[in-house]
């Protein structure tokens, strides 16, 4: 069977000019097969390093805590100290956003596994035993668990966010069809493998120097600090590198940094904190589950006239970054698609559920769904094909402007549709599906096209910001570091490449560093697929600085013109003699020419006002397209994935091996939060799915057979971004709605006319589910 | 004379312990006491594999390298054994073992945290004699979670990488390590502690008899891939462990006139080579039963010793009429595997008493047997519903059958109504089947959990009836499954 093989990938050359646009390999890559990779709990420990581990109430979601007895706790073996929230000199806080994140629960729980208190022992097993010895009483109220009870509770963490255009109720009304409906969407676990983790080192003077497994560094040193009531000069947070995060550590690596440096703060010693998998899964967010409702009007040949659907999230206790994953599903209501008039509207539903956070895609998946979904609706009813009816309703000339006011200007999403269309040999494998469930009366295959196209900026326009560091040495060694952290994206590798490639030198020329504070401060987190666009337009600004000082240098020492250096080859022509970068390098330093520059970038462009709901949210769009094909087993809702085409816009490709591993595992990652990942909560508010023996990623055999994943020939980012690039981090995710949309397929061909009930994820049993309603009535 | 350490071979030499806590786990003893940290902790239960090593052990005088997990692996049951760390495949970057090298070629790391053990499960495949393609590459891999790079370039690494002939710094120094497995192989008792806090590992039968009669509060463990998550997830102390792993002949499979025996200590791995010449599905259920981790440390005796409610192994060796076999001191006893289970948690076991093996027949020529596993996830995911039924067939006609069900009910479950309901049955006329199919309904009345409904189980449990007396009827099992197809079974009519 054909496999995805990385087209253009190509063996790097020696030389330094071809560095950006090669296929290198992940920079740890070699250290992580022989697993000398270090992640933090590899770390060698200090003497008297504690061990931390959180405690909770066994049961209970809701309520004041009537009883906190911790005396068997304190007696336990090995136990140095049990942190309350009383210890916390300051704030006991770590909300990223508008606060409600208690450190350690004061008082009462808002949900099951809500964090009271803390244990510090000598080892991590005497701990996370003291931890189980706690007496907890909670005068139990009823927790509100699911959207639909949030939804009659009527408690909400945010107000309610819309964006309307035109006039969707008459022009509803006014359709030559119309139709309603709901669907639920499913939320996911992060399952990064490595769990959260931090390590607090304290320092001389109050200084607290912390490790954490985090995408915002800089974030966890505010919080640290304001915790203890400690300048933030006086806090370090570092971070060479996370087992995964994927926005699970967006936000929510924060309270363990906390709690890890109020142990070391109240004990004086190093205290480390890495939590136990099922506690992991109880105490950090999910991707956020939604109840769609809605209504929509089209014409004849399944064109939209106008949308009106609201999105129920569940958020959990408290607002985290609940507005903006909220605000993101309404920015992708439309996936590629014009809607002439449209109501979205959002409701940010508060449960006694941990709070929901950023996880890849950031609220925009659900939207995309729903967007997905009306479209097979559409199809459905009108019997037609449903590739017709995305192609008919996607943006195109005079059909440019979103629900959000902006004009789409760098639509490719019809030219990649067809292109894979005609790749991926859909009609005929449509006609071949057909045939098929003619002639098979238990399984049935369905196929589905769909596009994606993803809004590239945090819609937080402060957020769109980044910083440098780059130092060369006398040796003609360089040292880059960033505000980006690198979570297994590649990040770091990216960044290099630009590095390396500016200075015309080897990327292994290159030392890549971790990701601290006191190097490049007040950066954001590691979000929103922006990595590569912020940190790596810094990094390039911070080489350009020293590289135009070498310059002047040169043209000095030589006595030539600007335009006739040249850096290639781990060499500098001059005119036409040249030298190494190195001994260039050393001039400078004997004719004290600072070999050290910062590098700053913010986004240009970003002029989005949430208030007034005007503006421009995003710098350009990443576009990409999917066509899966299954095959359901309609006795038992079993389902394979058979074949998967991708075709994929990465703009010009920095990394074509690191860019085609972002869109393989974002398109499984995505492919599991759609069929087999499935969050069970019960009555009580208590997450019964905490763990990988019940919640089910996907494993190698789920991966399609056919899987053919193709970089789109794209002639660059009509924006200015990094080398005409294009971010890649999320947009993937979304490919996976294909398979979805394959599955309803399916179930359709079972009776023609009828919109099967299918809820995400498609599990066995909701696959069975919408098998059966299709034969009744 | 009781041995009162453990032997081990690691990185060439012997390595000799005498400190070793009955709860002690093989990672805890890399990470913590050897700071070997390229072995990680993803979840410690034995689901995600980030913690894989290699454990060599002498086979028929082969030696064989089998992934374990070692989260849930206690340190004693290393003994005798080869262990083979991340750590240990290569000196450096110039060094690399051909593993690392195609895992490095192909991108198949991003965050890198699951990558030691994968690296770790491909390097039993390596060492493996069959062939590395698609399949064997994803079964390798079925315990070993990635979340970063939907796996593509690992299996191509795999398939790359794996397959040939083992040329590798393992397999330069084969015949020495034979040679130092061999001479560990000491046949005597294993015995770590005191009376009232020890590891032990009999090395007989006799003396397990022993040891459990003067110590029935002990736990048995055998592969520990389910009592080492009640050491490392629900805290548990358990001063007590008998390890059968060294017990002699209790690991054996042997043919016998009816069909197997299968020795309470023989792995599911072991047990599967046998028992997928009784019937495909057989074969295919054990392939999808945890991982190849939890296959090479599990056995199909614990798998019923344990008494679960959703073991895949009962049912289906109920509907096949195995025999179980017990001992407790000198005195033994034999019983149908079905009335083994009691009541939830609760079996017909004395105080003292452990499985010593079970019998598994044959199919006769006029049987046919079919077996389904439904989960949310094909690979590694515990069964929402396990259906097994055996059909005696003549002239079209069902004469006799035996139907049991996993997932259903408080135990592994034969389904009388059913059975009675089923007799007499003409596989050509479907329209008569509902009435076993309703009959279902009065066996079994299965409950709501994290896996499925109980809408779902029961009406699924209904489906795999109808679709094995399809199959039975004729029907291709390719028209009729979107996984397990029983390749190169020719469809016939009865």
């Amino acid at each position: 069977m054909p496999h995805s093989v990385p087209i253009r990938t190509r063996i790097p050359p020696p030389g330094g000019d071809h560095t950006v646009g090669n296929a290198l390999p992940h920079d740890s890559a070699a250290w992580q097969i022989q697993g000398s990779a270090r992640y933090i709990d590899d770390m060698p420990e200090a003497a008297g390093l504690l061990h931390l581990a959180p405690g909770y109430a066994a049961t209970g979601a809701k309520g004041a805590i009537v009883t906190l007895d911790l005396d068997a706790v304190r007696a336990a073996p090995g136990v140095v100290a049990v942190l309350t929230a009383q210890d916390i000199p300051g704030p006991n806080e770590c909300s990223p956003s508008i606060g409600g994140d208690p450190i350690l629960a004061d008082g009462r729980i808002e949900f099951h596994g809500q964090v009271i208190f803390a244990v510090a022992a000598h080892s991590r097993y005497q701990a996370r035993h003291a931890a189980a010895l706690a007496k907890i009483e909670i005068n139990e109220e009823t927790p509100t668990v699911s959207v639909d009870d949030g939804l009659i509770s009527g408690e909400t963490v945010l107000p309610d966010y819309q964006f309307l255009s035109g006039d969707p109720d008459r022009t509803i009304a006014a359709s030559a069809h119309r139709a309603s409906g709901n669907l639920r969407i499913g939320g996911q676990e992060h399952f990064y493998l490595e769990g959260q983790v931090a390590l607090a080192l304290p320092g001389e003077g109050g200084v607290m120097h912390v490790h954490s497994s985090t995408q915002g560094p800089t974030e966890v040193q505010h919080l640290v600090a304001h915790m203890l009531e400690v300048p933030q000069a006086r806090v370090i947070c570092e971070c060479r590198r996370m087992g995964g995060g994927f926005g699970g550590k967006e936000s929510q690596a924060s309270q363990w940094a906390c709690l890890a440096a109020l142990g070391a703060h109240v004990t004086g010693r190093a205290v480390k904190i890495r939590l136990d998998r099922d506690d992991d899964m109880i105490m950090t967010g999910k991707r956020h589950d939604v109840l769609a409702n809605y209504s929509y009007g089209y014409d004849d040949k399944g064109r939209l006239d106008a949308i009106d659907v609201a999105f129920n999230a569940r958020c959990g206790y408290s607002a985290d970054l609940s507005l903006g994953v909220c605000d993101r599903t309404l920015f992708h209501t439309d996936n590629a698609y014009f809607y002439p008039a449209s109501r979205v509207l959002s409701r940010r539903v508060r449960t006694n559920t941990v709070s929901n956070t950023a996880f890849r895609g950031f609220g925009g998946p659900q939207g995309m769904l729903f967007a997905e979904r009306m479209m097979d609706e559409i199809a459905i009813r009108l019997r037609l094909d449903p590739l017709d009816v995305r192609k008919r309703n996607l943006y195109g000339p005079k059909r440019d402007v979103t629900p959000y006011g902006m004009k789409v200007r760098d639509n490719i999403a019809p030219r990649l549709v067809r292109e894979l269309e005609k790749t991926s040999d859909y009609r005929r494998r449509r006609r071949d599906v057909r045939a098929f469930n003619k002639t098979n009366r238990f399984l049935k295959k369905g196929i589905a096209l769909t596009p994606v196209k993803f809004g590239i900026a945090f819609t937080l326009k402060h957020l769109n910001q980044a910083g440098a560091l780059v130092h060369v040495y006398t040796d003609g060694s360089v040292q880059v570091n960033h505000g980006g952290t690198e979570m297994g994206q590649g990040l770091y590798t990216k960044v290099a490449q630009v590095v390396a490639q500016e200075f015309g030198i080897d990327f292994a020329h290159v030392q890549i560093t971790a990701t601290t504070t006191d190097k490049v401060p007040n950066t954001t987190p590691t979000a929103a697929s922006s990595g590569s666009d912020l940190n790596g337009m810094a990094a390039q600004r911070a080489a350009a600085t020293i590289k135009d000082r070498m310059t002047d240098l040169a043209c000095r020492l030589f006595q030539v013109d600007k335009r006739q250096v040249r850096f290639a080859g781990n060499r500098v022509h001059v005119g036409e003699r040249d030298i190494s970068f190195a001994e260039l390098a050393n001039s400078c330093f004997l004719e004290r020419v600072s070999l050290s520059s910062t590098g700053y970038f913010a986004t240009p462009k970003i002029t989005w006002d949430r208030n007034t709901a005007t503006g421009q949210p995003f710098l350009y769009f990443a576009y990409g397209a999917a066509c899966a094909e299954v095959t359901i087993d309609t006795l038992t809702g079993e389902m394979r994935v058979d074949r998967v085409d991708v075709l994929h816009d990465v703009g010009k490709s920095l990394n074509p091996a690191l860019d085609i591993g972002q869109i393989e595992g974002g398109f499984v990652q995505g492919m599991g939060w759609l069929t087999t990942e499935e969050l069970v909560y019960d009555d009580a508010g208590r997450l019964n799915t905490h763990a990988p023996s019940t919640y089910k990623i996907p494993t190698a055999s789920d991966v399609p057979e056919d899987f053919r994943v193709t970089l789109w020939d794209s002639k660059g980012n009509r924006e200015a971004t990094i080398y005409r690039s294009k971010a890649v981090g999320e947009p993937p995710i979304m490919l996976a709605i294909s398979v979805f949309s394959a599955i309803t397929d399916a179930v359709a061909s079972l009776r023609p006319g009828r919109v099967p009930q299918l809820d995400a994820p498609a599990t066995p049993e909701a696959i069975a589910r919408a098998v059966r309603a299709m034969g009744d009535g | 004379m009781a041995r009162g350490a453990i032997k081990f071979l690691h990185q060439g030499a012997v390595v000799e312990l005498s400190q070793v806590g009955p709860n002690e786990t093989l990672l805890d003893y890399l990470r913590l006491r050897r700071s070997l940290n390229g072995t990680k902790e993803g979840c410690a239960e034995g689901d995600c594999g980030a913690c894989t090593v290699a454990v060599g052990t002498l086979r028929d005088g082969n030696l064989i390298y089998k992934p374990v997990n070692a989260c849930i692996q206690l340190l004693g049951m290393i003994d005798g054994k080869e262990l083979v760390t991340v750590e240990d495949l290569a000196t450096g970057h110039d060094d690399l073992h051909p593993v690392q090298d195609a895992m490095l070629r192909h991108h198949g790391s991003q965050c890198g945290f699951c990558t030691p053990g994968i690296v770790m499960s491909l390097f039993t495949l390596y060492h493996d004699k069959g062939v590395a393609d698609r399949q064997a590459v994803n079964d390798c891999l079925a315990g070993n979670l990635c979340r970063c790079t939907g796996y593509r370039p690992i299996v191509d690494a795999g398939r790359d990488a794996c397959g040939g002939m083992a040329d590798d710094r393992f397999s330069a120094r084969y015949t020495t390590t034979v040679d130092q497995l061999t001479a560990l192989d000491d046949g005597a008792d294993l015995f770590m502690g005191d009376e009232t806090s020890f590891f032990a590992a009999p090395a007989t039968m006799d003396s397990l008899a022993d040891l459990y009669a003067r110590h029935p509060d002990a736990v048995i463990v055998a592969g520990a891939t389910d009592v080492g998550l009640w050491i490392t997830k629900q805290l548990r102390q358990l001063p007590k462990i008998i390890h059968l792993g060294r017990v002699a002949g209790l690991a054996e499979i042997r043919t016998t006139d009816r069909g197997y025996h299968i020795g309470a200590g023989a792995s599911y791995a072991q047990a599967e080579e046998v028992l997928v010449s009784i019937d495909p599905d057989l074969g295919e259920v054990l392939r999808r039963i945890g991982s190849k981790q939890v296959r090479a440390a599990g056995t199909v005796g614990g798998n019923i010793a344990n008494g679960s409610p959703i073991g895949d192994t009962p049912p289906a060796l109920i509907v096949l009429g195995a025999e179980l076999h017990l001992r407790q001191g000198d005195g033994t006893r034999s019983m149908a595997l079905e009335d083994y289970f009691v009541e939830y948690g609760g079996q017909d076991r004395g105080p003292g008493e452990f499985v010593t093996g079970i019998d598994v027949p044959r199919l006769a020529a006029d049987e046919a047997f079919r077996c389904y596993k439904i989960t949310k996830r094909f690979d590694q995911d515990i069964s929402a519903v396990l259906g097994a039924f055996k059909f005696t067939i003549a002239d079209g006609r069902i004469m006799d059958a035996r139907v049991a069900f996993g997932g259903m009910a408080a135990t592994p479950k034969r389904g009388a109504a059913t059975e009675a309901a089923l007799i007499g049955l003409a596989l050509s006329d479907e329209d008569a089947w509902a009435a076993a199919r309703d009959a279902l309904a009065e066996d079994y009345a299965p409950i709501d959990d994290m896996r499925a409904s109980a809408v779902y189980r029961l009406q699924t449990a209904q489906a795999l009836l109808i679709k094995a007396l399809h199959e039975v009827g004729g029907r291709d099992s390719a028209a009729m499954r979107v996984i397990g197809v029983r390749h190169g079974e020719a469809a016939h009519a009865p």
